[in-house]
C-alpha cells in the first residue's frame, strides 16, 4: 500500500502522517501544485492550517491543483482520508457531508479522547469492529462538525457516521458527538481526531490510530 | 532628511531614548552629527535591548564552555551536541512590553521571534515552552492578559506546527502592570550543517526573505516620522508588531530547504531593530561592511522613508548572505514556497553600514561605532533595608473560595486545599490544552505529565528533556539564593525524568537597572547564576536580558528565568508524576524546608527578605542519584520534585495525577530535620523529591548514596499526612476540585 500525503503551504502534520503511513506501508509527499497521483494507492489530506486558513478553514485549499486530482481519485474509488484540516478541506470540496464550525468553547483544544467506532463498513475502518473504542488525540479550534438534522438522520441510516466521541468526551460540541464521517461509497473518510498521533504506544500511550492506516490494505486485499 | 539645528536634533535623540552623553559620543565617533537615518539606527543598536548597556559587564563571567557546546552566546541561539552528529539548539527570549500592551499579538510575535532565532541556525524547531507572569488572578486585567497571551502563544505555535510542550505561569501582584512573556524554542540540526550569522565574502549579495516591510513596530523612531510629516496625525502608528504564522511557516520550510541545498553563506533573523540590527550584527561578526539600498526592499507601504525601512520591526523576515551566482536559485526556491525574496545590497570591505536609496547614500556609519562602541555602564547597586514589595493576607479569602467549590476542610486541611487552588500551584490545564503539544510526533511527556517535557529524538537514538523555571518571589526575597534555587529547580525537573543537563539558556527580567535596588538584584542574581552554573558544570549557551520592567508602582519581582535542555536514553521509560496503588512513598534528598518565601507565607501576607542557604554540591549529588535511578530503570513508578506549596502539595499533585490516595507520616523527616510540623507540610526549598515505587526500587535508590526517608504508602481515596502536632486529610475528589480550579476562575 503506497500512501500519498498532500502538502500545502501551512500544513503542520504532513510529516507525522508520512511517518504513520510508513509504519504500515510506503508513503510519499504530494506537493499542493501537483496533479499526479498515479503512483499512490491511497491519499491522506493532513492536518494543519493550509494557506494559513485565515479565511474559512479549508476554503482555499479546496481550490489547490492537488485537490482537483484528489477529487478525480476519489470519484474513481480511491481511498482518501482527511485528518483535521484535511477533513475541513474535504468538506469544503464537497467530498464529504457537513461542515466544520468553531468549537463550542471558542478555544483551540488539544487532548486525548476516546472514540467509538459507529460503522466499520468504510475502507478506512475495516480493521475495526463497530463499538470498538479508539484512544486518539484531538487538537483543533474548528472541529464542531455540523449538518442539518435531516441530513444527519440520512447519514446515520446510510452508515456514513464512522466515529463518535465517547459519552461525555465531545470536545467541540459537534452534532450528535460525531467525530468522523464517510462518503456514500465509503472510500472517503474525514475525522477531526489525529490517528497519526496515536501510532506509538510506548511513546504516547496509544497505537489505536494504526487501525485506520491499516484498513485500506485490508479493503483491497 | 533635512538638516536640523543642534537643539532639534537633541530633542530627537532624547525622545529616541539616547542620553545627551550618548549623543555626544556618537558625534565624536562619526566626527559629525548623525542625520536622521543614522540617529534612528544608533538609537536602536545603542538601546538596552540590543546593546545590553547595563548588563554586559556582569555577564562576562558566566561559564560558556563545555564539551557538548556546539554554539555559545553571540549566535542567534545556543546549541549542544547529541550523539550521531546531531545538535539541539535552544534559546529563550522575552516579549514583555508588547504583551502588556496587546497580549495576543505581543505573545504571538514573541513566539515567532524565538522560532526565527532557532531556524536561523539551520535547526528545525521541534518544541516551544513559555514562562508567563501576571498580576493577581483576581484582577480583571491579569486575567485579560493571561487569556490573551495564552491565546497568542497557541495561535502562533499551533499554526506553525511546533508543539508547545511545557512552561510555567505565576500570578503575583508586582507583575500587575508589567506582565512577563518569555518564550523558549528548541530546534534540531546536524552539527556540521548549522550556519552562523557572520557576513562574509566581499561582493556577496544580501537577500531579504519573507514578509514585506511595513511601518509596524517602528516604536520610538516614529518621533522622526512626526518630525518629517506636515501633520503629526499619522505619527501615532501602532508599535506592537502583528504576527503571521503562515508567512513564518513558509519561511521555515524555505530557509531549511535553502540550507539543505547549501545556497546560503550566512543567515540572520530580523528581530528587534529590524534590518539595522541584523545587517549591523552580521557585518560586525564578519568584520566586513554592508551596503543596503532601501529602494530594493519590498515594501507594504510605498512612501516609507529610509529610516523607517531600516528600523521597521515587521515580522517574519530573514536576511541571508548569498553568493552572487546563486541568487537566482535562492529566489526560485523562495517563489516555490510563495515567500518573497529580494537582493537588497551586498557585502563590502568598507567596514561601514551604508544605506542607499536608489544608489544615493542616505546614511553611512562605521560598523564598529554602531555595534561595538555602544556604551557599557557600571551599576550602582545598593541592598534595600527592608522588603520593598507589598504584603497582602489573602489566605482567608482563598479558604473562603474553597468552601465555594463545595470542599469542606478545616485547619491544616483547609490550608492544603487553599494552596492547591492557588493559581500558582493549581493545574495549568486551562492554558496548555490550548496548545498543540503533540505535533511532530516526538512528545513523550507533555505538559504536567512529568516534571520536565520529554521529546524523542530517534535520529540520534536518544531523547531530550527540557524545563523552564524562575520563581521571582523567592528571588525577590534573596536575589542570590533565589537564583541558585531557580537553576536547581530546573535541573531537579530534569532529574525526575532521568535526564542529564547539557546546557542552560536564560532570560533575565528585571526592573530599572539605574535604580540601586534593581541594580543590586541584578548583580546578585547574575553572580548566583555564574556560581551555580560553574558548580553544576552547566554551560550557559545563550541568554536574553529584559530590563526596565517597572511602572510607577515599582519594579517587578526580579525574575531570572532559566531553561535547561538535557539528554536521556529513552523517552518511553519516564516514570511521570502519577501515583500507582500499593507503592511505598519516600522523601529523597537534603530537602530542608523553610516557610521563608513560600506560597503559604505569601498567602498570609508575611513575606520578608531572606532565604536559607543551600549546599549546591549536596543537592547536585541527590539530583544525580535520582537521575541515575530513573534512567537505570530501578523501578520507581513516580517521581516529582518538591516545589511550590511544599511536600504536602507535591504529594497531593501525585495523588491527583494517579487518582490514587496516599497515607503519609512525616515524623521521621521532622526528627531528621528538626523542623515544625507546619514547616514539614508546607515549607519550601530545593533539594527534595517525592518518589514512589516498590521497596526494592527505593532500596536501589538509597544504594546510590542519597538520603531516602520512607514517609508512607499509596492507595485508597484519601490524602492524609501526619506531621507531628499537625495533620492534613483531604479526599482525592476534593483535592482535585481545588487543583483544577483555574478553569473556573477563567470562565
Amino acid at each position: 500500500m503506497r500512501f500519498g500525503v498532500l502538502q500545502f503551504p501551512g500544513s503542520c502534520d504532513e510529516r507525522d502522517a508520512i511517518a504513520a503511513c510508513g509504519r504500515v506501508g510506503e508513503a510519499e509527499m504530494i506537493w499542493h501544485e501537483s496533479t499526479d497521483l498515479s503512483g499512490v494507492d491511497a491519499v491522506v489530506v493532513p492536518g494543519g492550517f493550509s494557506y494559513g486558513d485565515y479565511l474559512r478553514v479549508g476554503a482555499i485549499a479546496r481550490f489547490a491543483p492537488a485537490m482537483e486530482a484528489v477529487t478525480r481519485f476519489a470519484a474513481d474509488g480511491g481511498p482518501v482520508l482527511g485528518i483535521c484540516n484535511g477533513f475541513q478541506v474535504l468538506c469544503e470540496a464537497g467530498l464529504l457531508p457537513g461542515a466544520l464550525l468553531p468549537n463550542e468553547g471558542r478555544k483551540f483544544l488539544c487532548r486525548q479522547v476516546d472514540l467509538e467506532v459507529v460503522s466499520a463498513d468504510s475502507v478506512w475502518l475495516g480493521a475495526t469492529e463497530p463499538g470498538q473504542t479508539l484512544s486518539i488525540p484531538v487538537k483543533h479550534a474548528n472541529g464542531r462538525w455540523f449538518a442539518p438534522d435531516q441530513t444527519v438522520d440520512a447519514l446515520e441510516e446510510a452508515g456514513q457516521i464512522a466515529l463518535r466521541y465517547a459519552a461525555g468526551q465531545n470536545p467541540n460540541g459537534s452534532t450528535r458527538d460525531i467525530a468522523g464521517v464517510t462518503n456514500e461509497a465509503g472510500n472517503v473518510m474525514g475525522l477531526m481526531p489525529h490517528p497519526e498521533h496515536a501510532v506509538d504506544a510506548a511513546l504516547t500511550g496509544s497505537a489505536d490510530g494504526l487501525e485506520i492506516f491499516r484498513s485500506p490494505a485490508l479493503a483491497t486485499a | 532628511m533635512s538638516t536640523k539645528g543642534k537643539h532639534d536634533e537633541q530633542s530627537a535623540h532624547r525622545q529616541l531614548g539616547l542620553t545627551d552623553p550618548e549623543f555626544d559620543a556618537i558625534c565624536d565617533l562619526i566626527g559629525r552629527e548623525p542625520n536622521g537615518v543614522e540617529l534612528a539606527m544608533f538609537s536602536l543598536l545603542w538601546s538596552e535591548h540590543c546593546a545590553y548597556k547595563h548588563s554586559r559587564k556582569l555577564l562576562g563571567n558566566l561559564p560558556v564552555e563545555g564539551e557538548r557546546v556546539v554554539m555559545g552566546p553571540g549566535e542567534n541561539a545556543g546549541a549542544v551536541s547529541l550523539p550521531g552528529g546531531w545538535a539541539v539548539a535552544f534559546k529563550v527570549e522575552s516579549h514583555n512590553h508588547p504583551s502588556a500592551v496587546e497580549p495576543f499579538q505581543g505573545a504571538a510575535t514573541g513566539v515567532g521571534g524565538i522560532l526565527r532565532d532557532v531556524f536561523a541556525l539551520g535547526a528545525r524547531p521541534i518544541a516551544l515552552l513559555d514562562s508567563l507572569r501576571f498580576g493577581d488572578i483576581d484582577s480583571e486585567r491579569s486575567r485579560f492578559l493571561f487569556e490573551g497571551a495564552v491565546s497568542g502563544i497557541g495561535h502562533y505555535g499551533n499554526s506553525i506546527g511546533v508543539p508547545t510542550v511545557g512552561g510555567e505561569v505565576y500570578f503575583e501582584a508586582p507583575y500587575e502592570q508589567n506582565c512577563l512573556v518569555n518564550a523558549m524554542c528548541i530546534g534540531l540540526a546536524r552539527s556540521d550543517e548549522m550556519i552562523r550569522s557572520a557576513a562574509a565574502g566581499t561582493g556577496n549579495a544580501l537577500v531579504l526573505m519573507g514578509a514585506a516591510t511595513g511601518r509596524d513596530g517602528i516604536g520610538g523612531a516614529s518621533v522622526l516620522a512626526s518630525a518629517e510629516l506636515e501633520s503629526g496625525d499619522d505619527a501615532k502608528r501602532p508599535t506592537v508588531q502583528i504576527g503571521d504564522p503562515f508567512e513564518e511557516s513558509k519561511l521555515v520550510e524555505c530557509c531549511l530547504e535553502l540550507l539543505a541545498a547549501d545556497l546560503l553563506v550566512s543567515l540572520q533573523d530580523l528581530g528587534a531593530a529590524g534590518l539595522t540590527s541584523s545587517a549591523g550584527e552580521m557585518a560586525s561578526k564578519g568584520g566586513v561592511g554592508v551596503d543596503i539600498d532601501v529602494a530594493k526592499v519590498p515594501l507594504r507601504e510605498a512612501d516609507m522613508e529610509p529610516f523607517e525601512v531600516m528600523v521597521s520591526e515587521s515580522q517574519e523576515r530573514m536576511l541571508a548572505v548569498v553568493e552572487p551566482d546563486q541568487v537566482d536559485q535562492v529566489i526560485e526556491i523562495c517563489q516555490r514556497w510563495q515567500t518573497s525574496a529580494a537582493a537588497i545590497g551586498e557585502v563590502t570591505d568598507s567596514g561601514t553600514v551604508r544605506i542607499l536609496r536608489d544608489g544615493e547614500v542616505v546614511g553611512e556609519i562605521a560598523v564598529e561605532a554602531l555595534v561595538d562602541e555602544a556604551p557599557a555602564y557600571d551599576l550602582d547597586p545598593a541592598e534595600p533595608g527592608e522588603w520593598i514589595y507589598g504584603n497582602e493576607n489573602s489566605l482567608d479569602r482563598r479558604i473562603g473560595e474553597i468552601a465555594g467549590l463545595g470542599v469542606d476542610a478545616a485547619e491544616d486541611s483547609a490550608i492544603l486545599a487553599a494552596l492547591l487552588a492557588s493559581p500558582n500551584i493549581a493545574s495549568k490545564r486551562w492554558a496548555f490544552e490550548q496548545y498543540d503539544s503533540i505535533v511532530g510526533s516526538r512528545t513523550g511527556s507533555g505538559p504536567e505529565a512529568a516534571d520536565a517535557a520529554v521529546l524523542d529524538i530517534p535520529e540520534a537514538g536518544v531523547a531530550i528533556a527540557t524545563a523552564i523555571d524562575g520563581n521571582g518571589r523567592r528571588v525577590a526575597c534573596d536575589p542570590y539564593r533565589g537564583t541558585i534555587e531557580g537553576v536547581l529547580e530546573c535541573t531537579a525537573n530534569l532529574a525526575c525524568v532521568g535526564a542529564n543537563p547539557l546546557g542552560l539558556t536564560n532570560c533575565l527580567n528585571f526592573g530599572n537597572p539605574e535604580k540601586p535596588t534593581v541594580a543590586w538584584q541584578l548583580t546578585k542574581s547574575v553572580e548566583a547564576l555564574t556560581d551555580v552554573c560553574k558548580a553544576l558544570d552547566l554551560p550557559v549557551v545563550g541568554g536574553n536580558v529584559s530590563l526596565y520592567n517597572e511602572t510607577a508602582d515599582g519594579p517587578i519581582y526580579p525574575t531570572p528565568v532559566v531553561g535547561v535542555v538535557g539528554e536521556l536514553a529513552d523517552a518511553t521509560r519516564v516514570p511521570g508524576q502519577a501515583f500507582e496503588p500499593a507503592q511505598t512513598i519516600a522523601l529523597v534528598g537534603p530537602f530542608a524546608p523553610s516557610l521563608a518565601g513560600s506560597e503559604l507565607v505569601k498567602l498570609r501576607g508575611e513575606l520578608d527578605q531572606g532565604l536559607p542557604g543551600v549546599e549546591i554540591s549536596e543537592i547536585a549529588a541527590a539530583q544525580g542519584a535520582v537521575r541515575d535511578s530513573v534512567s537505570s530503570a530501578d523501578g520507581l513508578t513516580a517521581c516529582h520534585d518538591i516545589s511550590d506549596g511544599g511536600l504536602a502539595c507535591a504529594i497531593a499533585e501525585m495523588a491527583i495525577a494517579g487518582e490514587t490516595g496516599a497515607e503519609c507520616d512525616l515524623d521521621g523527616m521532622i526528627d531528621a530535620r528538626g523542623c515544625s510540623g507546619e514547616t514539614a507540610l508546607f515549607g519550601e526549598g530545593p533539594g527534595g523529591f517525592i518518589v514512589a515505587g516498590p521497596d526494592a526500587a527505593l532500596e536501589a535508590l538509597a544504594s546510590r548514596g542519597v538520603e531516602v526517608i520512607r514517609i508512607g504508602s499509596t492507595g485508597g481515596t484519601l490524602i492524609t499526612i501526619a506531621a507531628a502536632e499537625r495533620s492534613v486529610a483531604l479526599s482525592l475528589a476534593d483535592a482535585a476540585t481545588c487543583w483544577r480550579s483555574l478553569e473556573g476562575r477563567m470562565e
